[in-house]
């Protein structure tokens, strides 16, 4: 199974660094000829206005958004700003997932926070939650069409999503020594490349 | 840069993990140096990570001489509504009052920077109370770990600012990577005098050492230029780029602050870089380091 991280800028090495220890293989993705024999994309946390601008100055745009008709992409942070159709900005996007997010909405750097969350998707998510890291993060304002919820904040808000092979999180799992998203995500590839 | 932040110790709100955490989604950008509103929606557009709010930039500090002192607050709020990506800004050395109004204001990084003059000659700020990250400069490694041990989230090379000359931020990157080098080969029986050497706190040699990089993200600055600049330092092992006057002080501040950022990702493709650094005009006109005397250099500040 080869895994991609989109390299452009971010915290692509985290992702890589935990993949490694699952004993998937890694390509680090900055151009459109390294999605070639990809099973499955990250794109990580960084600033999505520059991970925006630099798929678009490298190629990239077109190559990821074929990409992810029928491979698993998983998006983190500004990687779901990314992928999402609508974020009341004129930023490049991939306009790939059914929902509408805000930039920064839960506030600036010194509103950055960690909570448990419940995520559904997983067998034990609910009696044992997962510590989420939400740096500048963004929030899910609306969940339309086939996207659906799995995991919530205490108080109900949701902050991941899922719609088909592709799946979002507003918050950083790969800043935890708790390996369930990347698990859950390569399940995904597995099934996927099985198809 | 993974498990080791769910060991962190956290205080109350501020937790290490996001403080650092801003840190490692800055990596493999460029942060640029701003002085009006319009500057900071340039380097936006222009793929910067993050913007530094700043009154002058550091070769205009050099320049006009006098003392250099924290940003108007004005200044830095009109910045930070220009644009949405991080804002930061630059306080004294150990002065920690305008660290607490940078605070206040919510920028997202303070830089506790020798660029200003400094408030304090023989204390830094403790970084540790407050709740917005710090960034701190350094030339060596043990300069490096006491900036940690006083809680920066963030560590840069000083490099030589408003020079346009790397050599010195080129010397600092070898000097912090060079150490890190030496200390993971050396004996255990050696780690507690090398601790006492470079003036470091001894729990952050042994975790640097387990870790084979400094506990916190490293970016380079202090007389960065051109894409190539750049791309050096990337391809040296640093995690990302400071670009202080070398934009605005260029003759098309728009083409290279792009290129910059294209060179900065890109930094191991030779084919890029070459396309990416023609036609920008004329580079900021810099000095040259050597040519100046002790008192004109602005990285020997901080202790």
């Amino acid at each position: 199974m080869n895994i991609g991280v989109l390299a452009l800028q971010g915290a692509f090495i985290e992702h890589i660094a935990i993949l490694t220890k699952l004993g998937v293989k890694t390509i680090q993705v900055r151009l459109p000829k390294h999605l070639e024999r990809l099973d499955g994309l990250i794109i990580p946390g960084g600033e999505s206005t520059t991970i925006g601008k630099l798929a678009y100055f490298s190629g990239l745009m077109e190559p990821l958004k074929n990409f992810a008709l029928n491979k698993p992409v998983w998006g983190v942070c500004a990687g779901m700003i990314f992928m999402a159709k609508n974020i009341g900005s004129d930023q490049p996007t991939l306009n790939l997932m059914d929902i509408v997010v805000e930039r920064n909405a839960f506030g600036r750097q010194i509103d950055s926070f960690v909570s448990d969350i419940h995520v559904s998707v997983f067998s034990n998510g609910c009696k044992n939650p997962f510590k989420a890291v939400f740096i500048r993060a963004p929030r899910l304002i609306e969940i339309k069409g086939d996207a659906r919820i799995i995991a919530m904040l205490p108080n109900g808000e949701p902050v991941a999503v899922r719609e088909g092979i592709w799946m979002a999180t507003s918050f950083h799992p790969e800043l935890t020594a708790d390996n369930r998203f990347h698990e859950f995500f390569l399940e995904t590839v597995l099934i996927t490349s099985k198809k | 840069m993974v498990s080791e932040n769910a060991d962190l110790p956290q205080n109350q709100d501020g937790s290490m993990t996001v403080k650092r955490g801003l840190a490692q989604m800055l990596k493999g950008g460029v942060i640029m140096d701003v002085v009006t509103a319009e500057h900071a929606r340039i380097a936006e557009e222009a793929g910067a990570v993050a913007v530094m709010a700043l009154e002058r930039v550091p070769a205009d500090i050099r320049a006009h001489g006098g003392v250099a002192r924290m940003s108007d607050p004005g200044l830095i709020r009109e910045i930070m509504k220009a644009v949405s990506i991080p804002v930061m800004a630059k306080c004294r050395i150990g002065h920690f009052v305008e660290a607490q109004i940078l605070e206040a204001i919510g920028v997202d990084y303070i830089d506790e920077s020798e660029v200003l003059t400094p408030a304090d000659e023989a204390n830094h700020i403790y970084k540790h109370n407050f709740k917005v990250p710090f960034v701190c400069g350094c030339r060596n490694l043990g300069e490096a770990l006491r900036r940690i041990g006083e809680g920066a989230a963030m560590i840069r090379t000083k490099g030589e600012a408003g020079t346009g000359d790397v050599v010195e931020a080129v010397r600092h990157a070898r000097s912090v990577l060079g150490e890190i080098r030496k200390l993971q080969v050396m004996g255990e029986d050696e780690l507690m005098s090398f601790a006492k050497q470079i003036g470091a706190p001894y729990e952050l040699v042994m975790e640097t050492r387990a870790l084979g990089k400094l506990p916190v993200v490293n970016f380079a600055a202090g007389g960065l230029a051109t894409p190539a600049d750049a791309a050096l330092m990337m391809q040296l092992g640093m995690d990302g780029v400071f670009v202080g006057s070398g934009i605005f002080k260029s003759s098309i501040p728009e083409k290279r602050a792009k290129a910059i950022v294209e060179a900065t990702t890109h930094f191991n493709d030779p084919d890029i870089l070459a396309r990416v650094s023609e036609n920008l005009g004329e580079p900021m006109v810099g000095i040259e380091v050597s040519s100046l005397t002790e008192n004109q250099q602005i990285s020997t500040r901080g202790w």
